[in-house]
């Protein structure tokens, strides 16, 4: 039953991937991401990381890729790109060697071992206790990594300030605009702006 | 036989596939946006080794991994979409190819 999941999602993965690569739409792109993070859920659920899957709907499916529908859409960038031009001469076949060797160099590594994992055994809690894996997931979050648990709600604001910052039009970049630097000057700088901005920095 | 008892191993194959598939998009694509979902990529398919590690080494540790890399993913794409934004506000349909202003 296993083998059968794998297989179906892991080609549901692969087709997702290659469709991320290789349309020309950057909407198809998102929608083709989709089916990959889905399928990578599917794969979680197989090995039992329920909760992982569920939060991989929610977050990935759910927020990321419609940030990202959202960001096409807001820009209205949905204009097909032109995969035919090579910009550099060799740059296909270049990056094509090296996504071969970024396959096959894993699979060697683990071929050396026997298929197995190699290392120690941790010991923050065991799978295989049979308890549900948010229960074990959950204490280790909350006291071995709880430095770091609380690090990301900080990384998190962070983000979110950011955005807001890299959204709004700052003045920064409008005085480069009007001393011409972004585009053609168009107007004079006008005194209250300028002192404007310098009290501000 | 094909149809054999699934190996974790082949849950590593698979992801391996995924990222080298990420990495290739995002050396020949020149869409910024699509590079950034190539990122994404990949950063999937480390997420699925570690969860196939940690169900091979019986331990948690590994989907703990996953869910700190599910926090910095998010933030990433906030960030970065931010960027993106503000970039192609500017300058509309700009390739990577395009944004050059730090060239010395």
């Amino acid at each position: 039953m296993e083998t059968f999941i794998f297989l179906v999602a892991g080609a549901i993965c692969l087709v997702g991937a290659l469709g991320v690569v290789l349309s020309k739409n950057p909407v198809h792109s998102a929608l083709s991401l989709v089916a990959t993070l889905f399928g990578i859920a599917v794969l979680f659920v197989a090995q039992e990381a329920n909760f992982l899957a569920a939060v991989q709907v929610i977050v990935y499916a759910g927020a990321i890729v419609v940030l990202f529908l959202f960001v096409i859409m807001l820009l209205g960038v949905d204009q097909s790109e032109d995969l035919d031009v090579e910009p550099i001469v060799g740059q296909r076949s270049a990056a094509f060697f090296v996504g071969i060797a970024i396959f096959f160099l894993p699979v060697i590594a683990l071929a050396s071992t026997a298929w197995e994992a190699t290392g120690m055994e941790g010991n923050l809690g065991r799978l295989s206790d049979g308890g549900p894996d948010i229960e074990a997931l959950g204490e280790v979050v909350f006291t071995r990594y709880l430095l770091a648990f609380e690090v990301t709600s900080i990384l998190l604001v962070i983000a979110v300030v950011g955005a807001v910052l890299l959204a709004k039009k700052s003045r920064v970049s409008e005085e480069l605009e009007i001393e011409g630097l972004y585009e053609p000057a168009v107007a004079e700088p006008s005194e209250p702006e300028s002192d404007d901005a310098e009290a501000d920095a | 036989m094909l149809l054999a008892a699934v190996e974790p191993a082949w849950y590593l194959i698979l992801a391996s596939m995924l990222f080298a598939i990420g990495a290739v998009g995002l050396l020949i694509r020149r869409n910024p946006l699509v590079m950034f979902m190539c990122v994404e990529l990949m950063l999937n398919a480390v997420t699925l080794t570690f969860v196939t590690f940690s169900r091979m080494l019986d331990d948690i540790g590994g989907q703990a991994a996953v869910l700190f890399v599910l926090v910095v993913a998010a933030a990433e794409v906030v960030v970065g979409l931010g960027i993106i934004v503000a970039i192609l506000r500017r300058r509309p349909a700009a390739t990577a190819d395009d944004l050059s202003l730090l060239k010395g």
